[in-house]
């Protein structure tokens, strides 16, 4: 059950309402920081919006974010990552720990909308105050996580989770987002793959650092694990990648699995490996950070129009697909030239404020237009 | 940033009921809509329901209801809200529901009812301008 008493912070009730002032930014942080888990609610869902504040509030709560252990689970749909997840956190509470997890459901490219159906395999852990469970959809991006995943990583360690658990869409091979964003990657597979692994060496199976062959009461399991074996230790020295086997009926190998996340815990603050592996993550959360700025901005200037001209030359069969990207970004960087012209000359007041803020390497990309495409 | 804001919908069927066909088809069209459903399976007890709603910031519940135990169910629901400060999110229901329950439902805060044959279409049209006017 959640402490009732502490809800008491005047937030908005509706996130419609929004965020106005930074004084009421500065009580949500501080709430967030206190634990309440309305306002860790609130927070999520201002940095899901991906409204400025929520720039505000992240310079706030990163510095004060804890150590809290970020761990991923990633793995083909249907490979039983919520179960375990929900396994996992039930062993992480009965040691002691607080657990936060953040579960991400494909968003529609159709319609833009999502159903979240992950804790419906946590149901147990709903009314625990130990436990914070927040579903987010992909919006489509295709790296296996949601855009705000690294954000509300940060709030729940802010909160003072001990444990955050994150669960990526079901996946194939080659989605690695994962691998930046946390820094355990437990990568789930499920008997019947068999020599099918063979086939997965490169992608998925590299940025793992412990396996989990999970609905081990299946037969095959033992072959899938050995497959894994003989995959060797990855990209870290000092730490040989476990392969473990777990189902939840009948429990098994869940707390095994607690102790190699535990153990690769106790690595990663062992020696120089924690810079190392720090800066790797950053460097990866940075590169996506600005990916997802670069594809904002370009979505901001291209006129709807002039996509949709492009997009039906392509499909007309007229012009092929990196022929069309190129001239997207030709177009990108024409109106950008513009825009940072008009701004020099002060003509006009309004446009001055759509022009991209950095810009130091575009401003040199774009002084030379029929260069860009070479980006 | 152009990343916009989707409507946060739970759809949770309260009790002892193991029917969700009709849930699961809300649940569908609201996504269809372009919301973010959150769905939490069957035999929710109020308590659950009112600390997912708290956790994942719904804007809107639909509680589903087809066993008969509607008014005890809901109206606890609705406490369990209340006691969060979650109490002005808007409620509404669905399922086999009397039409003689409906004032003392609509009393305790249930916005609206949707019974069987309502049309998908207007659910999510009456959530969409529900939240508009609240606005």
């Amino acid at each position: 059950m959640i402490d009732v008493d502490a809800e008491s912070t005047g937030l908005p009730h509706h996130r419609m309402g929004g965020w106005t002032d930074r004084g009421q930014l500065e009580d949500l942080a501080e709430a967030v920081l206190a634990g309440q888990p309305r306002a860790v609610a609130k927070a999520i869902s201002l940095v899901e919006s991906g409204d400025d504040l929520a720039a505000a509030l992240m310079e706030w709560l990163l510095p004060r974010a804890g150590r809290g252990h970020m761990i991923g689970l990633t793995g083909a749909p249907g490979a039983g990552k919520s179960s375990l997840i929900a396994g996992l956190a039930r062993e992480f509470r009965a040691r002691g720990r607080s657990v936060g997890v953040i579960a991400v459901d494909p968003t529609s490219p159709f319609s833009g909308g999502s159903v979240l159906g992950d804790r419906i395999r946590m149901q147990d852990l709903a009314t625990d105050p130990g436990v914070f469970v927040r579903s987010m959809a992909s919006r489509c991006r295709s790296g296996g996580l949601a855009a705000a995943v690294d954000d509300a990583a940060v709030i729940l360690r802010a909160s003072g989770k001990d444990e955050v658990l994150v669960e990526t869409v079901g996946v194939g091979q080659g989605e690695l987002e994962v691998a930046g964003a946390v820094q355990t990657v437990i990568v789930v597979l499920t008997p019947g793959m068999g020599d099918e692994i063979q086939s997965l060496k490169a992608g998925i199976l590299e940025v793992a650092h412990i396996f989990v062959v999970h609905k081990a009461d299946l037969p095959g399991a033992e072959l899938v694990a050995r497959s894994l074996l003989t995959l060797g230790d990855g990209s870290d020295a000092g730490w040989s990648r476990p392969v473990i086997q777990t189902s939840l009926f009948p429990v098994r190998g869940i707390a095994e699995l607690a102790d190699a996340v535990d153990r690769h815990g106790q690595f990663l603050a062992s020696r120089r490996y924690v810079a190392e592996n720090e800066i790797r993550r950053s460097r990866e959360a940075i590169l996506a950070m600005a990916e997802r700025e670069m594809r904002d901005r370009l979505e901001s200037t291209i006129t709807p129009e002039s996509l949709e001209r492009l997009a039906a030359t392509v499909a007309a069969g007229k012009l092929d697909l990196r022929h069309a990207a190129q001239e997207t970004v030709r177009l990108f960087f024409a109106s950008y030239d513009r825009l940072r012209r008009k701004a020099r000359n002060g003509v006009d007041e309004d446009e001055t404020a759509e022009v991209p803020r950095s810009g130091i390497p575009l401003r040199r990309v774009a002084a030379n237009g029929n260069r860009a495409s070479a980006l | 940033m152009n990343r916009s804001k989707n409507i946060r919908v739970l759809i949770a069927k309260p009790g002892l009921d193991g029917h969700d066909r009709g849930a699961k088809v809300v649940a569908r069209a609201l996504r269809d809509a372009g919301m973010d459903v959150i769905y939490t399976g069957i035999r929710q007890t109020p308590r659950m329901i009112a600390d997912t709603a708290l956790q994942e910031d719904v804007d809107v519940i639909g509680l589903s209801s087809l066993s008969g135990a509607h008014m005890s169910l809901f109206s606890r629901v609705m406490e369990e809200l209340e006691k969060r400060g979650l109490d002005d999110l808007l409620v509404v229901a669905g399922g086999i529901i009397p039409d003689e329950d409906r004032e003392e439902l609509e009393r305790i805060g249930i916005r609206k009812i949707f019974g069987p044959g309502s049309s998908t279409q207007q659910m999510a049209a009456y959530i969409r301008e529900s939240l508009e006017a609240e606005r």
